[in-house]
């Protein structure tokens, strides 16, 4: 029998979702399914758009898991838009002139942004904001842009403000309403969006409309609005809502509504029982939603539709969605659920504002006071999950509802409504469905932790807003499951990095022998030595080669250089920033011939001399030290180096000294440990020389200041660092790495990058800002004191090593003779040499050394 | 039985090991706790084939004690020499004793 032909026209986030969808449900040889994709790309992550600007790869925004079309028998059309559909033959045909025959249709063709026929709006530096290459346009326009202006306050425009911000220009937004976000928030609610969003440094411009946009005399551009004020940036971006993509299905004959949007009824069905339409171009009960989660519902009713026809199985009805929203706009936590202006016949509504803090929260509830119907949470969206889950599951309301967004100032709390609280049918994660029984199975079936109830259920992968509940329900789970999570370091110790540090500050241990001897038990093994070794370092920054905390260091730190596969090291001096004077470059080169190294410029913008022998360290050290240079740490796990472009001084681009920068910073934190290798970044400008993004700590200047980026990473897994804060002064920004370094020492697992540590903690960046940058822990001040402790007691340890004579001894090969190791031979390779292989050796070692 | 004396216990630091040349062949003595029980193996790191074992971290589990290779980690046992991640390969052990403090090794 032939297979049922499947085409969907669109490959967007709704569309993408129905083809899983159908597969989730049928396998992947059910069915014959052509997708007609008009962008060059697969269906990306239009909600977290604007981080494009942070990150810059489409493949991080990308929906699709690589090879999923390909397995799923899928033929994607990318790049080719269908231009006609014939109902009645049941055939789409393409721009290209491919015609395609279908049993079911579905349209995922989604909306157009609306820009509003404005005089003067069509030209050049005015954009609008939808695509990714509606990004690139605007990001390269903004290179050579001083301002720009986003016409239109509501959610996605205030998204295309934030990312305006993050480009650098000075940010204007005009929203017609005279507030900011009317579709969610209420007048109060607004105002003090406005409020916040303006001492961020946007211009907010409400209640105003454009009559006409001109050539500017001082920029670019020239808006004239109806109260006669002009103001002139240099591009413009418009976001002023969107319409339906609904052309392609009125041409071919399907029903429309009278102001646009394909009909659908509960089934998403059109006026063609074959043919369906889901997301922002379906027009469901005179309603278009402009959000996903409603869309992602859409395409699993019309997946369930299509796979049980011809069954007797039951299919789901489309019921309308939710439209609350939690969103970070420009910073702002912003919330907003159900009845958020009280339409509802009798409403009654609580409010509690905050100036001096910049809160408002209100609640809007029944006319008998016994169900919450909306909310509108502007500074703080703490209750958020809290108040939607009332509102989403009916759930009665306390006698005193208004302490449900009252601060919690004395004893009694608000009545948080605990997720045990909450009926197993409740909907944790409203973009994917899931339920809290759904995340209870998945735990059940084995996922212990947040990032398999994330890979198996999918909650929490949508928007984001809901990761913090599902982890709740995941304790609660593992906790009714009696789980105990373990998270030992091994054998020796029943405590974790973080809990050992904990005990090694607050008893003041020093050596490894009285912590097992305290907590421990055994004799240590070669996890929970290096360990243990650090965290000492961390505390104490004693020299790592004290005879007592000699057997804890691994390979490299116990002769302080990195052993190479023969047993040879590699010596590399530390160069901060990248700087080194002529005269340093010559006695590097004096060290390397006289002891015949291999000489290698590094990925760390240093020069590392290879296969020295470990009896001649302690001389070739002591030849770098007499030149001036210091040890660079190559061998440690702790800061190796700051990566600088040349910057202000030379760059004719430099906007900051990142040269000047990268060796302060290099040499404020040199020396100390921390849980694993750490490497900086310095950046004169946004074109990013030094890669700042992929560093641990990244550093872009602004001409305000700098912007400060962590977490991120190269390597194995690269990952672009979190923008932490932006436009600091200098001393902010010290201050602020100072916290983050010690709040990473202290509570990072043992050998985890920042990269790894970030994406374990709850919250992520947000909660570290909250950390140390507004101090919500109470730790910033012990913290600022042990940071400084640290740098106080920095030594260069090849330089100690060289004044203890016992320590020299170490460094012979034998320790009963001075001969070399004779199994450390070269070949010569382009002029230099590299150690022979063990067959080379052999066919070499007649002669005995 | 020739006894070859080394150095004395105290040239090694408890928790470390280090390499003597016995009869040209290169020996790992390693001195696991504060107290005068030693072991002596191959030097030779039997996967890289270089002389490195007396620089591995020494390891404890469930009382016995053995060296981690510090170029890839395999682990050994001291008394034996057998390498615990692979069944296959062992290390040469050597006899070992202390006399007097000095630390001797059999050969």
């Amino acid at each position: 029998m032939q297979k049922q032909r499947i085409v969907v026209i669109g490959n967007g986030m709704v569309g993408h979702r129905f083809l899983e969808e159908i597969i989730a449900h049928a396998g992947n040889d059910h069915y014959d399914i052509t997708v007609f994709c008009e962008e060059p790309r697969v269906a990306y992550d239009r909600v977290h758009l604007s981080s494009y600007f942070s990150h810059h790869t489409a493949e991080e925004l990308s929906l699709v898991k690589p090879g999923f079309y390909e397995a799923s028998n899928i033929k994607l059309l990318l790049g080719e838009a269908a231009s006609i559909v014939n109902p009645a033959e049941k055939i789409v045909s393409s721009k290209n002139g491919r015609m395609v025959p279908y049993d079911k249709l579905v349209f995922a063709t989604g909306s157009f942004p609306f820009v509003p026929p404005i005089k003067g709006y069509e030209g050049t530096d005015i954009f609008v904001y939808r695509t990714i290459e509606d990004l690139e346009a605007i990001e390269k326009c903004a290179r050579n842009s001083k301002s720009g202006i986003v016409i239109g306050g509501g959610l996605l425009g205030l998204e295309a403000a934030g990312a305006l911000k993050a480009l650098g220009v000075d940010t204007h937004v005009l929203e017609r309403a005279p507030m900011l976000m009317a579709e969610q928030l209420d007048q109060d609610g607004g105002a003090m969006l406005s409020r916040k969003i303006e001492n961020l440094g946007v211009h907010v411009h409400a209640g105003k409309n454009t009559l006409e946009i001109t050539e500017g005399d001082n920029a670019r551009k020239k808006l004239v609005f109806d109260d006669g004020e002009v103001l002139e940036v240099d591009f413009i971006v418009f976001s002023t809502g969107i319409r339906p993509r609904d052309r392609l299905a009125r041409l071919s004959g399907i029903d429309i509504g009278e102001r646009g949007g394909i009909l659908v009824d509960d089934l998403c069905q059109t006026s063609h029982p074959d043919i369906y339409a889901v997301g922002e171009c379906a027009l469901w009960q005179k309603q278009v939603f402009g959000l996903v989660a409603p869309g992602y519902k859409m395409a699993r009713v019309v997946a369930d539709h299509i796979f049980t026809e011809g069954q007797s199985a039951e299919t789901s009805l489309f019921a309308g969605s939710d439209m609350s929203a939690k969103l970070k706009l420009l910073g702002v936590d912003v919330g907003s659920i159900g009845d958020a202006h009280g339409r509802t016949e009798g409403a009654q509504s609580y409010v509690y504002q905050n100036q001096p803090e910049e809160v408002y929260k209100k609640l809007v509830v029944s006319a008998d006071g016994k169900t919450l119907l909306g909310a509108v949470l502007v500074g703080d969206t703490s209750d958020y999950d809290n108040l939607l889950q009332l509102k989403l599951n009916d759930i009665a309301l306390p006698e005193n509802p208004e302490a449900l967004i009252l601060p919690n100032t004395g004893n009694d709390g608000a009545p948080a409504i605990g997720v045990d609280a909450l009926p197993a049918t409740a909907t944790i994660c409203s973009c994917f469905d899931i339920s809290k029984e759904d995340i209870a199975k998945a735990v059940q079936d084995g996922n212990t932790d947040l990032a398999s109830i994330k890979a198996t259920t999918k909650a929490g992968t949508g928007c984001g807003g809901c990761v913090q509940l599902v982890g709740q329900v995941l304790n609660a789970e593992l906790l009714a499951l009696g789980v105990e999570v373990k998270n030992h370091l091994c054998d020796h110790f029943e405590y974790s990095r973080q809990e050992l540090f904990h005990i090694i500050r607050v008893e003041n241990i020093r050596s490894f022998d009285e912590l097992i001897a305290k907590h421990g038990k055994g004799h240590g093994c070669e996890v929970c030595k290096p360990t243990v070794g650090s965290i000492l370092s961390s505390c104490w920054n004693d020299y790592v080669l004290e005879d007592s905390h000699t057997g804890l260091q691994d390979t490299n730190d116990i002769f302080l250089g990195n052993m190479q596969k023969d047993g040879t090291y590699s010596v590399i001096p530390r160069m901060p920033g990248g700087e080194v004077t002529p005269e340093g470059l010559a006695a590097v080169a004096h060290v390397a011939k006289e002891y015949n190294l291999y000489t290698k410029v590094t990925g760390a913008q240093r020069i590392g001399l290879f296969g020295a022998r470990k009896e001649h360290l302690p001389e070739i050290w002591e030849h770098l030290i007499a030149a001036g240079f210091e040890t660079g740490q190559a061998y440690a796990k702790a800061l190796r180096m700051a990566k600088t472009c040349v910057g202000s001084t030379w760059c004719r681009f430099g906007v900051g000294d990142s040269v000047g920068l990268g060796v302060e910073l290099e040499n404020r934190y040199k020396g100390f440990r921390t849980p694993h290798k750490m490497k900086f970044g310095v950046s004169g400008c946004t074109r990013e020389c030094a890669e700042a993004q992929g560093k641990d700590i990244g550093i872009i200047a602004t001409d305000k200041g700098w912007n400060l980026y962590v977490a991120g990473n190269g390597g194995m897994r690269p990952r672009h660092g979190d923008l932490l804060a932006s436009d600091l002064d200098k001393e902010t920004l010290i201050r602020t790495i100072d916290r983050f370094l010690m709040f990473y020492i202290r509570t990072a697992d043992k050998l985890q990058r920042t990269s790894v540590w970030m994406e374990s903690l709850e919250g992520g960046v947000d909660y570290v800002r909250e950390v140390i940058m507004d101090d919500s822990m109470n730790l910033c001040e012990t913290m600022d004191r042990d940071m400084a402790s640290l740098i106080e007691s920095y030594q260069c340890e090849w330089k100690t090593t060289l004044s203890r004579s016992a320590q020299l001894k170490r460094f012979r090969h034998f320790i009963n003779s001075d001969d070399s190791d004779d199994n450390v031979q070269f070949v010569n390779v382009r002029d230099q040499h590299r150690p022979a292989t063990v067959a080379e050796r052999i066919a070499i070692t007649p002669v005995e050394a | 039985m020739n006894w070859n004396t080394i150095c004395h216990i105290d040239d090694i630091i408890p928790g470390t090991g280090v390499c003597a040349k016995v009869n040209d062949a290169h020996v790992a003595i390693f001195r696991p706790l504060n107290n005068e029980q030693l072991f002596a193996l191959s030097n030779i790191d039997p996967f890289a084939e270089a002389s490195v074992m007396s620089r591995g971290l020494l390891g404890e589990k469930d009382g016995e004690f053995y060296v981690a290779s510090p170029l890839l980690k395999q682990r050994f046992n001291l008394a034996t020499g057998q390498c615990l991640d692979d069944d296959s390969v062992t290390l040469p052990c050597y006899q070992i004793r202390t006399l007097n403090g000095q630390v001797q090794i059999a050969g």
